[in-house]
């Protein structure tokens, strides 16, 4: 690989980590004060709440790691190299 | 593009084996001598049923869910051992002359045969309960969804599969690279949350192949 490609590869995969994060930790910030005010109006719901906001956690989450993966290629199967 | 080669991943299908066999172990011994009150083994396999019926009848809906309902089993229950097994086996303790063992699930072609298996049975579903009518589904609130609905059968199959496969990699490299600073006590808060990740991974491709299935099947008025 030459010198060019790697640095280019290295930046970009840590760009599509960083940038991929954002929007997902400011869903889960949403998510997460939607819950708490749930729990507080209905204290007795709580677990159900728990549960969803769980599943609905791990949906968030696969958009960041949809980046990671993108990330990965980039550092251990580029195909450009 | 020049350099990928097609790779055999033997690891991948030997472990997904030993696992496959470790389940119809444990189930077949589950529901050997069964009784009319269930307990022990065969009273938490009456809990995981219960629990998988009413995971797929809430996302296909009463009527065709026992049609789906061994499938979406089926499909939790091998991506729960694959990704616990993974975890909690020392596969590290057995060396091979390539590759290594892991888990099933971290790997992209056990996780892409998995997702596009959804992809097919929504289709026969879809199909074999419709008939041509399925394909009302893509125009259904107006022509112009047309497009963006075959795109959609192409990026469920992708999201399902990298979700998946990101997320149990991810496990696995954050508590490869904390064992690789600090190799004690550090990591084991990580690899009990990696557990708890991954059984939610699994619950999550199990529902969204139920949803996927149930919105084929669903009658649109």
């Amino acid at each position: 690989m030459d010198s060019i490609t790697s640095a280019a590869s290295v930046v970009a995969a840590g760009l599509a980590v960083g940038l991929g994060a954002i929007g997902p930790g400011l869903g889960q910030g949403n998510a997460a004060q939607g819950a708490v005010e749930g729990i507080a109006r209905q204290p007795e719901a709580e677990g159900k709440i728990r549960g969803t906001l769980l599943l609905s956690f791990a949906f968030m989450e696969s958009l960041t790691i949809y980046g990671l993966v993108v990330a990965l290629v980039l550092l251990f199967a580029n195909p450009f190299s | 593009m020049a350099n990928w080669k097609y790779q055999t991943t033997w690891a991948g299908i030997l472990t997904s084996w030993i696992l496959l066999g470790a389940l119809l172990v444990f189930i077949s011994l589950g529901t050997k001598k069964m009784e009319n009150d269930p307990k022990g083994l065969q009273n938490l396999l009456e809990f995981l049923w219960d629990y998988i019926r009413d995971l797929a009848r809430t996302q296909i809906g009463e009527k065709v869910y026992r049609d789906w309902m061994p499938f979406i089993g089926t499909l939790f229950l091998f991506v729960f051992v694959s990704n616990w097994g993974g975890a909690l086996i020392p596969w590290g303790l057995i060396k091979l002359p390539s590759g290594e063992l892991g888990a099933p699930t971290a790997d992209i072609n056990t996780t892409i045969a998995l997702a596009l298996l959804v992809s097919l049975s929504y289709f026969y579903a879809g199909l074999s309960n419709k008939g041509w009518r399925y394909f009302e589904y893509y125009v259904h609130p107006t022509p112009i969804m047309l497009p963006f609905k075959i795109l959609e059968d192409f990026t469920k199959p992708l999201s399902l599969s990298f979700r998946l496969f990101g997320n149990i990699l991810a496990d696995e490299l954050v508590v490869g690279v904390l064992v690789f600073l600090v190799p004690l006590i550090l990591p084991i808060p990580v690899m009990f949350l990696g557990l708890f990740t991954s059984a939610i991974q699994a619950l999550i491709f199990a529902t969204l192949a139920a949803y996927y299935i149930g919105e084929a099947v669903e009658e649109h008025h």
